[in-house]
């Protein structure tokens, strides 16, 4: 590496050492974001995407089907054509319930016996889990009345055995535990935030102290200047994301279940992009103030619309929208598949493509407004 | 008022800069050869920083064209950089690193080999002053201090020219001095030294000032003969009981050019054609002013620069 890129790197973290309040930022805030997230955020859920297998395909099923979308939890997305289909569907994050009924449901039914259903549901978020979970059992429970009733209507017997037989199966997150959840996401959110004030803090501090005019006047070159000042940088944001993992385990038993290296590879894709933002923003700032005031501006909709908070399932489909054009929404998909699904990149791509565009584009032209304004 | 045969170290021809409407720096053209302590001189906002700013390649120039070491302020800057140095009246430190820290990286910075860079570092602690502070906080210097470190950090490659903008703002004079003598140590060496300042005492030190005002150059000359040719009249020293009345009185006299206060005195500016010590001071009595002396005296720097654009605190443009 260049000398002078070490000379800025250098003085980066000596500066870092001096100032507590970054230290701060690099070592207290993620285990801070943990626990306060970790244990303390509950949301609610509806219209949930779902995805129904139905081999019995008779009358009884139908109206199964109906009674799960009428109840407003459950939104019928399309249905699969085999049980394998349903659970990489369920894999890609199309949908978050599946249901599964067997051929010989309808029979079941008729014959005065529990109907056999089988219920999937994406564990990965608690809150969508619990309320999949619960509002299916009431939905079962329902038509499970109503199928007794029509049987006594026609048979004019009561049958002590009937109604529906749900048997639940939780994927990826089998205790619904809500960390497993938020671990993910608060990984996201330490790689975005410090990477994207404390790069744009960096060069700021520089222009608002008037030491970035005396570094113009030096030999020092645009690009050397830049990559000393976003290497430190992205450094503590691998050493607290690092943290933030090994704190999830430790602390709440969340394992990753997929590959480190991808999720490491896919980072370094995220990483570029908020570096980028950054960098954009040290470029139309004066003050640190000024730089704080406008990466709120791109914290506030990443921290509500990301998925990271809230399901963005329970989203006005507006919302939802617009939520395509956060790139956190992207990562938080991609660290949630590697880490609670154990998916690889043929099941994350429609989210690594995106997300791999912006950051390519947001670096690019952010490094390149970078050389013309310190230029 | 080429002093020197060699090639100029700073050229600069007809060099303007605008802001907008504003012109900043108006046609200005000076040359400063090597060896000399050159002092800007001119009131706040009278185009010192903006020009020292394009001569360091950190502003374009609007037009004319500008050599430093024999090359283009606009096309080659990046080939001036190594040889300048140039230190802000903010004193662009690192606060939170270092007094060592902070000259280590502009080393590093100006590629200071590392096999050198520690007998240069303990030199420039020991010409600033600060033996036994390396370990100390930048920010817990006082000024003084703080403006010889970045004095240091601005020398550390050992630079030909060296720019120093407002060098001695905000700092005390026990430390201008110093600071002053370090400069003229540089000068010494051979190192071309270019100020801006706006205190007229300072200007002293210079070998030739250049004093401008609304971005354009008024004067060029070495301190004495600005005192010697710029003044056109004689000037006299008015002690009186009441000055400020003294110098109202005095500036709708006929034959008078200028008539300021200096402190308890006049310092009055006469056409000696048409008017005279003894005229001036009867003309006061007859006002009922106690006039104690009326005497010629030689001009100071503040004279000069006061003739030629009014008070240093005048931002107007001067009329005519």
């Amino acid at each position: 590496m260049p000398a002078r890129v070490v000379a800025i790197f250098r003085k980066e973290f000596l500066q870092i050492r001096h100032d507590r309040r970054t230290l701060a930022m690099v070592l207290v805030l993620p285990i801070m974001q943990l626990i306060l997230f970790g244990y303390a955020i509950n949301t609610v859920v509806d219209h949930l995407p779902t995805i129904v297998f139905d081999e019995a395909g008779d009358a009884d099923s139908r109206a199964l089907i109906g009674a799960f979308q009428n109840s407003g939890y459950f939104e019928v997305q399309a249905h699969a054509r085999s049980a394998a289909e349903l659970r990489s569907l369920i894999d890609a994050g199309h949908a978050k319930v599946g249901l599964h009924l067997p051929p010989d449901f309808g029979n079941q039914v008729l014959r005065g016996e529990s109907g056999l259903v089988q219920l999937v549901i994406d564990g990965s978020d608690p809150n969508i889990a619990q309320t999949a979970l619960f509002a299916a059992g009431a939905v079962a429970q329902a038509r499970g009345a109503d199928i007794a009733s029509d049987s006594v209507a026609r048979t004019g017997r009561s049958s002590p055995s009937g109604g529906i037989d749900l048997r639940p199966v939780v994927l990826y997150n089998p205790s619904m535990l809500s960390v497993n959840f938020m671990v993910p996401g608060i990984i996201g959110l330490i790689l975005q935030f410090q990477t994207l004030l404390l790069t744009a803090f960096a060069v700021v501090r520089e222009r608002e102290r008037g030491t970035l005019e005396q570094l113009v006047v030096t030999p020092i070159k645009p690009w050397e200047l830049m990559l000393g000042k976003l290497l430190p940088y992205t450094l503590t944001a691998f050493v607290a994301a690092t943290g933030a993992v090994a704190g999830g385990r430790i602390l709440f038993g969340v394992e990753v279940t997929g590959s480190l290296i991808l999720l490491g590879i896919l980072s370094v894709v995220f990483l570029l992009g908020s570096l980028g933002v950054g960098l954009f923003i040290s470029t139309i700032s004066q003050t640190q103030a000024q730089a704080m005031q406008t990466a709120m501006f791109i914290m506030l909709p990443s921290l509500l619309l990301s998925g990271f908070l809230y399901p963005r399932e329970t989203m006005p489909l507006v919302i939802q929208q617009l939520s395509l054009l956060i790139p956190l929404t992207y990562y938080l998909q991609i660290l949630r598949g590697i880490m609670l699904k154990g998916v690889g990149l043929e099941v994350l791509w429609p989210n690594v493509l995106p997300l791999a565009a912006f950051s390519l584009a947001v670096f690019a032209l952010s490094a390149w407004r970078f050389q013309k304004r310190v230029g | 008022m080429t002093q020197n045969r060699s090639s100029p170290i700073i050229d600069a021809r007809h060099l303007t800069r605008r802001f907008g409407d504003l012109i900043a720096v108006n046609d200005i053209t000076f040359s400063v050869y090597p060896g000399e302590v050159f002092g800007f001189l001119g009131p706040n906002g009278s185009g010192k920083s903006t020009t020292i700013r394009m001569l360091c390649g950190l502003l374009l120039p609007t037009s004319g064209e500008c050599h430093v070491l024999g090359f283009d302020v606009t096309r080659e800057s990046e080939q001036i950089k190594q040889g300048i140095g140039y230190m802000s009246q903010r004193f662009a430190l690192y606060e939170d690193l270092s007094v060592w820290d902070n000259l280590d990286f502009y080393a590093r910075v100006y590629d200071v080999p590392s096999d050198r860079r520690r007998t240069r570092l303990a030199e420039l602690v020991e010409l600033a002053g600060l033996q036994g502070r390396e370990r100390q906080l930048t920010g817990e210097l006082s000024g003084g201090w703080k403006q010889r470190l970045a004095l240091g950090c601005a020398i550390v490659h050992r630079p030909r020219l060296l720019f120093l903008d407002e060098p001695t703002a905000g700092v005390d004079p026990v430390s201008r001095r110093r600071f002053w003598a370090m400069i003229h140590d540089l000068a010494g060496e051979g190192v071309t030294v270019f100020v801006t300042t706006h205190y007229l005492d300072e200007a002293e030190h210079a070998g030739r000032i250049g004093m401008i005002h609304d971005g354009v150059l008024r004067a060029l000359a070495p301190p004495a003969e600005l005192k010697r040719t710029a003044l056109q009249g004689q000037l006299l020293d008015v002690v009186s009981d009441a000055p400020l009345e003294a110098a109202r009185i005095l500036n709708d006299a006929p034959g008078v050019r200028d008539a300021t206060v200096h402190g308890t005195d006049v310092h009055v500016l006469i056409d000696p054609e048409t008017q005279s010590a003894e005229a001036i001071a009867s003309r006061l009595r007859a006002a009922g002013i106690a006039v104690r002396a009326v005497r010629p005296i030689e001009p100071t720097l503040e004279d000069v620069f006061i003739s030629l654009i009014g008070s240093p605190d005048d931002r107007r443009p001067v009329s005519g």
